[in-house]
């Protein structure tokens, strides 16, 4: 038992001051966490604001005028080009110079006052005549969340067109939103950053650590020494379980400063499953590294993780969105359940008890995956 | 014949075979390697002797065969034999980013070293193989010279019985070669056995005793002087003009095993069935009979002799 654990430290050692001479890992411990939050803290919005759009305007009329002011003043869309004809207008979008294109009818001012936003005319008319649309959008409609922007134009209130109230329609449901009421994307990415962080950072550290060995040859070394597979492969992944912890402490104290991403749970809780998936993600780095035989297969096994990780798990977008076998994939993950797990500590300030679905799920992978990383790498070269 | 015991020997292997495929790297090979010696593996590259050394460090599970070292069966014991083992790599394989002395200070923690033997023993290690004063300079950064006898240092660290080298030498000038064997004869004078291979025949010659190997299978094997004896071929020295010619004309029969230009003369290895060779290759290129000379055989004869390296 003593000499176990002295052969686990001896490795733990050496890892470390690998690690600390490596200037360039040493470095991208601190300067990834750093350097992607602060880029997908700022660039990542899902409230899409100040889209590219034209104009092509019949009417040319001071009604008009006022109606392209009316919508720009949404913030929605920012108006770059105006056209005046439809030709032009088509081939814009096409090259994709702007997203969508608003045609004002000769006929608008007409349409305007018949229109029942417009607050004239009381009951809103809904013969054929009166219910026309005012203008029309042209739009790229490629991108789904451009599309549902321009699209939340549809409904529009116009009644300030003409200096009146706008009408309060009472809307069919009141809706509250909890933890987050701001709505800042940032609040969502800040906490799902942390899990895809550590999921790329922890698989690649483990398996090209030991891939390494293999592939410079020590592996030879020491498998002709007592060293059991077990000790090496503890001895490897500890060290890392403190680089780990490093960025989380950067995402989240810089969440906090910077983006005001508030820690609502407790920080024993957060440290908790933190290690779990910690635990789980470098389980997984080491069995990568029993099937890869270079660095460079260690790197892309690393990336076929790390994309699902990404885009499956529920950083980007809700899982509950996916289909069924999506939905089998994303629950494989080590990052989805994370994902759920940090997102609740921080935002919701959920207790360790009402999240052991995830937390048995995370405990069981790295366990099943430790003793089967352990099993596939043999003592021998054959 | 000496009893079977693992008491004597430190290796014996049984039609050990390792196939890979269908490549044969090692094929029905038998060994016994008596305590104390220093054994040697001589033969190309590609012939198999790593593959060998790896079977019988329990590094690799032979396809067919016994493989007994220090008494303990493989694989089955392959874990106790690590303690009484030491293995050099043909590959440099100490960590490059770790100074000499934390290499070594790993490897004697990985043996289970108390921290008082540690230091007394990685002292002592410096000192014997001269790396005193490069202590905290980084294995990576090192001479080939200097590596290789860190890397004896380490595999000697636990002070192993039985101590597997292969191709230690490959990347090492002459002058640290001599060194090197040197300290070899030290560490078999104070009761290791070594099991050395090789490709070069000078190294060859050192070794107590020998095997030879070609395309996985052993050839020949004893001490130097019994395989230059027991050689199948005479060897004739020819010292005369054109011998590059005359070189072409007698690879033609079929008594001569194999020709070699040696400066400017030329050495002939003639099947020993033949009653006087000198005589037969002197009527055969019409060379006057006194430029003709018997002479010992050297390793390199007999390595030609029984792989047929001089047909090629």
């Amino acid at each position: 038992m003593m000499a176990t654990i002295n052969r686990i430290q001896a490795i733990f050692f050496k890892e470390l001051m690998q690690l600390k001479r490596d200037k360039v890992t040493f470095g991208m411990v601190v300067m990834i966490p750093l350097v992607q939050l602060m880029l997908f803290g700022f660039a990542i919005n899902t409230n899409v604001r100040n889209i590219p759009v034209a104009v092509l305007d019949y009417s040319q009329t001071a009604m008009s005028r006022v109606l392209i002011q009316t919508v720009s003043a949404t913030q929605v869309v920012r108006f770059t080009h105006q056209y005046s004809d439809l030709k032009t207008a088509r081939l814009a979008i096409d090259k994709s110079e702007v997203r969508a294109v608003l045609v004002i009818p000769s006929d608008v001012s007409q349409r305007l006052v018949r229109h029942p936003s417009s607050g004239f005319g009381s009951p809103a008319s809904t013969d054929e005549e009166t219910s026309r649309p005012i203008a029309q959008w042209l739009v790229d409609g490629s991108d789904t969340m451009i599309a549902a922007s321009i699209k939340s134009l549809r409904n529009m209130p116009l009644a300030e067109l003409f200096g009146k109230p706008a009408n309060r329609n009472t809307p069919t449901f009141e809706v509250t939103l909890f933890y987050n009421p701001e709505q800042r994307t940032a609040v969502n990415i800040v906490p799902g950053l942390v899990g895809v962080i550590l999921t790329m950072t922890m698989i690649l550290f483990t398996s090209a650590a030991i891939v390494r060995e293999r592939e410079q040859g020590n592996l030879e070394m020491l498998i002709a020494t007592p060293v059991r597979p077990i000790e090496l492969m503890l001895g490897k992944i500890i060290p890392y379980i403190f680089v780990g912890l490093v960025q989380v402490t950067i995402i989240l104290s810089l969440g906090y400063l910077v983006f005001n991403v508030p820690i609502n749970g407790s920080l024993l809780v957060l440290l908790a499953v933190t290690l779990l998936f910690i635990s789980a993600s470098l389980t997984l780095g080491l069995l990568i590294s029993t099937i890869a035989t270079t660095q460079l297969q260690a790197m892309q096994m690393t990336v076929f993780i790390l994309l699902p990780s990404i885009l499956l798990s529920g950083f980007m977008f809700p899982y509950e969105g996916m289909p069924q076998a999506a939905q089998y994939i994303a629950e494989v993950l080590p990052a989805t359940h994370y994902m759920r797990l940090i997102r609740g500590v921080v935002l919701r300030e959920v207790e360790f008890s009402a999240m052991t679905y995830d937390v048995y799920w995370l405990v069981l992978f790295t366990i099943v995956g430790l003793i089967t990383a352990s099993w596939r790498f043999k003592k021998n070269l054959g | 014949m000496r009893v079977h015991n693992g008491s004597e020997f430190a290796v014996i292997a049984e039609n050990m075979s390792r196939h890979f495929g269908d490549l044969k790297a090692i094929d029905n090979v038998s060994l016994n390697i008596e305590k104390g010696i220093i054994y040697g593996f001589l033969g190309p590259n590609g012939c198999g002797k790593t593959t060998a050394i790896r079977m019988l460090t329990g590094l690799l599970i032979p396809t067919s065969g016994k493989v007994e070292v220090l008494g303990l069966q493989l694989p089955q014991d392959a874990e106790k034999l690590r303690l009484k083992m030491g293995y050099m790599t043909q590959k440099f394989s100490l960590y490059g980013d770790l100074t000499v002395k934390e290499n070594l200070q790993f490897i004697a923690k990985i043996f289970g070293l108390s921290r008082a033997e540690q230091k007394q023993r990685i002292a002592e290690l410096l000192s014997i193989y001269g790396l005193d004063k490069k202590h905290s300079q980084l294995a990576g950064s090192m001479s080939g010279g200097q590596r290789q006898r860190l890397a004896l240092a380490a595999a000697t660290l636990h002070k192993p019985e039985l101590l597997f080298l292969d191709e230690p030498t490959s990347a090492v000038d002459p002058e640290n070669r001599r060194e090197f064997w040197e300290q070899l004869f030290d560490l078999c004078d104070q009761g290791t056995s070594i099991l050395v291979s090789t490709h070069y025949m000078d190294e060859a010659e050192r070794c107590h005793k020998l095997a030879i190997l070609e395309d996985g299978v052993k050839r020949a094997d004893g001490t130097p002087d019994e395989l230059m004896n027991n050689m199948a071929a005479n060897v004739i020295e020819i010292d005369d003009e054109n011998i590059r010619q005359l070189k072409q004309q007698l690879m033609q029969m079929p008594e001569v095993i194999s020709a070699a230009q040696i400066g400017t003369r030329l050495r002939v290895l003639v099947d020993k069935s033949v009653e006087s060779p000198a005589d037969l290759l002197a009527s055969f290129g019409r060379i006057d009979r006194v430029k003709l000379n018997l002479v010992r055989p050297s390793l390199e004869d007999v390595f030609v002799t029984c792989t047929g390296g001089g047909r090629q």
